[in-house]
Order: C-alpha cells, then structure tokens, then sequence
C-alpha cells in the first residue's frame, strides 16, 4: 500500500514513483530530478538524499546512513532530508510505503 | 507550453555563453482527427508529405540531448496520427531524453500503448474537451472522442503511466471546473494542466465564442487555490489562469530563446509555437543547420532574448526578469508590434483594447464555433 501524506513519517520507506528518475547531465555538469512535465536541479545535498533512495530502507535508515557518512548530527539531517521528502511528495514526484 | 521547468542554469567559464534549452516540442504532425475551436496550431498547417520522417526526427533527437534538453514533448496535432510513432519514441529513448506523449488519445490502442512502454515512453499527457461526452464532443468536432479518451485512460492506468489530464477551459466550460478536477482524481492522474484558452491562431477566430466571463475567471482562481489545498499531495494542479483578466502578462515560454523551443512537423525551429505569426522574423530548419547553431546564432531566436530588444514601459519595469513583457505573439496581433508590451499589461498603453475584447462579447454563450480542417 502506498500512500500520499505529504509529511513522512520515520518508519515510512520513500521510493520514487514510476516515470521519476535521477541522471546526470553532462551537459551542466549536475544531477537532475526528471518527472512529468518537471524537471529539477539538484544540488548535492538533494543528490546524496536521493541516492540513498531504494524503496526498501526506511526514513529513518536513510537519515542515520547519511549522518554517518556526512560525520552530520542526526537531527540536522532529518530536518534537510525531511523537508526536502515532503516536498517531493507534495508534488507527487515520491511516494511512500507502509 | 506544456513544460514547466524550474532549473535555468548559465554554464561556467570564461566566455559567457546561451544557457541551453531544457525542453523541445516536437510536433510530429499536424494531421488530427479533432477539430477544436481554439487549436493552438498555425494557421496554414503542414502537410503530410513535408512532415520529417523518423530518421530525421532521431537525429533532431540526439542533436537536442547533446545541446542539454532534458525533457521532450511528442505533440501535434495528433502524434498518434503517424503510423510510425513507436519507432519515434525508441529514438527519443535512446537519445537520453525524458519522453512525454501529448495525445487527444484518438488512434491509441490498448496495443500501442504497450508497445510505447516497451520503446521506453515516460508520462503520457491526455487532453479532454469536457467532462461529458455531449459537451466534449461538441468541442473536439469527434464523435465518441470523448468515450474513447475514457477507454484510453483506463489502459493507461493499467499499464502504470504516469498520467496528466490537460483541460482547456473556456467560456463553455469553465463553469464546470470542479467535476473537470475530480474527473482527472476519478482517472488516477498525478496532475491536471487547467489551461485557460490562449488567443492565438484559430482560438482568436472564436474569440467571441471562448472569452470568459470575468466573473468565471474570478471563480477559477478560487475553485483551483480551494482544490489545491484540498488535493495536496493527491493532485498536482497547474494552472494557465486567463490572461486578458490578469494585471500582468504571463511569463511566455519562461523567457523568449531561455528555456524551450518548438520543432514543428516541416523541421521549421521556433522559439514558441505561435512564433510564426511575427511578421519579419526568420525561420531556420534542422534539414539546414545544427540545433546548436540554431539555439544560439538564428534570428527568430536572438530577436527577442534577453531585455535588450525591450522598450518602455518594460525596459525600465521591476517586472521585466520576472515576465519578460509578457507574449511576443500577442503583442504582434494586438499591438501590431511584437517588441511591444504585451497589451495584457496593466502597464500597457493598449490595455484598453484589452478590457473592450473582454467587456464586449455578447450576452450569449452559444455564440456559432467556427471549425478547422485537418490537412491531407
């Protein structure tokens, strides 16, 4: 079952829906969101969150894993990843299973 | 414009260069089997025989990936309409592009639409007339169009694309908004594109006929920012609200030669779709010269980039890195000078033309619609 909060919750596992991806433009020399109609840079906190992104590891997992590899306090991560999440979700560029 | 891109990025270096595009419109044919009263195609269309054959079309394709677009919109008339578009949408896949499909449905079959999965097509966005088959197929000028849009969706939705629904609203219309956005949920769509109907090429003949009332325009607003609260999350809702209403120009094209170009079936490269009706302007064709070159160096493209070609009152205007003096087409045919401000502007010295065209349709809204016919 997927669902649409906009807001995540730590236990939720986000994964991105069909017809929205990450690639790298060479072109620009950055990561790009591509979904309907839309397409978004990404800066490199933006693309680190996504790579983390698996549809398997929960919020949680994913804000501890970026933590650790950023040496960045858990709290800080999870208001970035969080806010940054929420507003993908918003705009149906990611969904999340429970 | 059906892209809606929000990253605008200049390269680096020394030497400053042309930020490239980040979205192509191609229109692969502009054979439709619908008629609709506002088609935003040129007046003189193309014919079948001058449209670029899928060869051509894999090179633009591969010419536009290196250029930097990002995203490419399959358009028309109807893209279905050739018998050859699967192999079109393989070309677009394997140049790297991001494919969209803007079909009215029409000539989709459940098969087709399998096969455009498996050539690689990402999000195919569907146009609907109205919310019922009466009124909608009233305006396409197809009977059963609407029904089989219905059909199509429902394939749609089974085989997992994603889905927008567009709806041009207009006069006849627009007083059924709410059941037009809970029909896009009752679809399963991601998003709707709640178009108002722009005034170029043969929209501007039923003028008359399309024009909505202020008061519509006004209730829009409310019901779309009501609908977006709502629908958050559930629902993306774009909105082209009705510019002859608005006190500010739209933002054409996120900036004339900035962002997106359109390749029209002949090969013919513009810098917007209504481009054409710029009397004066030069056009090139990728049968003639490179993307690239046609990007940075053509005519049609440099005219009107930047603010250089501005004159008052946008050249001194807050506004004018913000709308660019709104629509270079729409200043031509209302201003008779397409470096003018777009006469949608408060600002403008033609605003009051503007407020006459909407103040003096008449009191019907059965005002005759006046149809095109596809070409051969």
């Amino acid at each position: 079952m997927t669902s649409r909060s906009p807001s995540l919750a730590p236990e939720d596992c986000p994964v991105l829906p069909r017809g929205v991806r990450t690639r790298f433009d060479p072109v620009r020399g950055i990561w790009v969101l591509l979904a309907p109609e839309r397409a978004l840079k990404l800066d490199p906190v933006g693309t680190a969150i996504l790579a983390e992104i698996d549809g398997k590891r929960s919020l949680a997992e994913i804000i501890a894993a970026l933590a650790a590899k950023f040496d960045a306090p858990v709290e800080q991560i999870a208001r970035d990843a969080g806010a940054f999440l929420a507003g993908l979700a918003e705009r149906r560029m990611l969904e999340v299973k429970r | 414009m059906p892209s809606d891109v929000e990253t605008a990025t200049g390269t680096s270096g020394a030497t400053p260069r042309i930020a490239p595009p980040i979205a192509m419109l191609a229109e692969l044919t502009h054979r439709c089997p619908l008629s609709c009263p506002y088609c935003s195609n040129p007046l003189e269309l193309a014919a079948r025989e001058a449209e670029l054959s899928a060869a051509q079309w894999a090179r633009v394709f591969r010419e536009a990936a290196r250029l930097g677009v990002l995203q490419l919109h399959l358009s028309g008339g109807e893209p279905a309409s050739r018998r050859d578009l699967e192999d079109i949408v393989a070309a677009a896949h394997d140049a790297d592009l991001y494919t969209n499909l803007i079909t009215s449905g029409i000539g989709l079959t459940e098969r087709r639409l399998k096969e455009l999965e498996r050539r690689g097509l990402d999000h195919i966005q569907l146009s609907i007339q109205g919310v019922d088959p009466e009124s909608a197929d009233e305006i396409g000028g197809y009977r059963g169009g609407h029904a089989r849009k219905m059909q199509v969706a429902e394939w749609v939705r089974r085989i997992g694309f994603p889905l927008t629904l567009n709806a041009v609203m207009h006069r006849r219309n627009l007083g059924r908004l709410p059941e037009t956005i809970e029909l896009a949920l009752r679809l399963g769509a991601r998003r709707i594109e709640v178009a108002t109907v722009q005034f170029h090429g043969w929209a501007t003949t039923n003028r008359e006929a399309l024009m909505p009332t202020r008061e519509q325009a006004d209730r829009a607003r409310e019901i779309v920012g009501e609908a977006r609260v709502r629908l958050r999350g559930e629902l993306v809702i774009d909105y082209v609200p009705a510019d002859y209403h608005a006190r500010y120009p739209k933002p054409c094209m996120g900036g004339w030669g900035s962002t997106g170009f359109n390749v029209a079936p002949d090969g013919t490269v513009l810098p917007c779709h209504a481009a054409q009706t710029i009397k004066g302007l030069s056009f090139d064709r990728v049968q003639d010269r490179s993307l690239a070159d046609i990007w940075e160096n053509g005519a049609a493209f440099t005219a009107f980039r930047g603010t250089d070609w501005m004159q008052e009152p946008c050249r001194s205007c807050d506004r004018r890195h913000l709308d660019f003096g709104g629509c270079r087409c729409q200043a031509m045919a209302l201003a008779g000078d397409p470096a003018a401000t777009d006469p949608v502007c408060s600002k403008s010295p033609h605003r009051a033309q503007i407020a006459a065209i909407v103040e003096a349709r008449p009191g019907d809204s059965a005002a005759e619609l006046i149809r095109r016919a596809s070409p051969a």
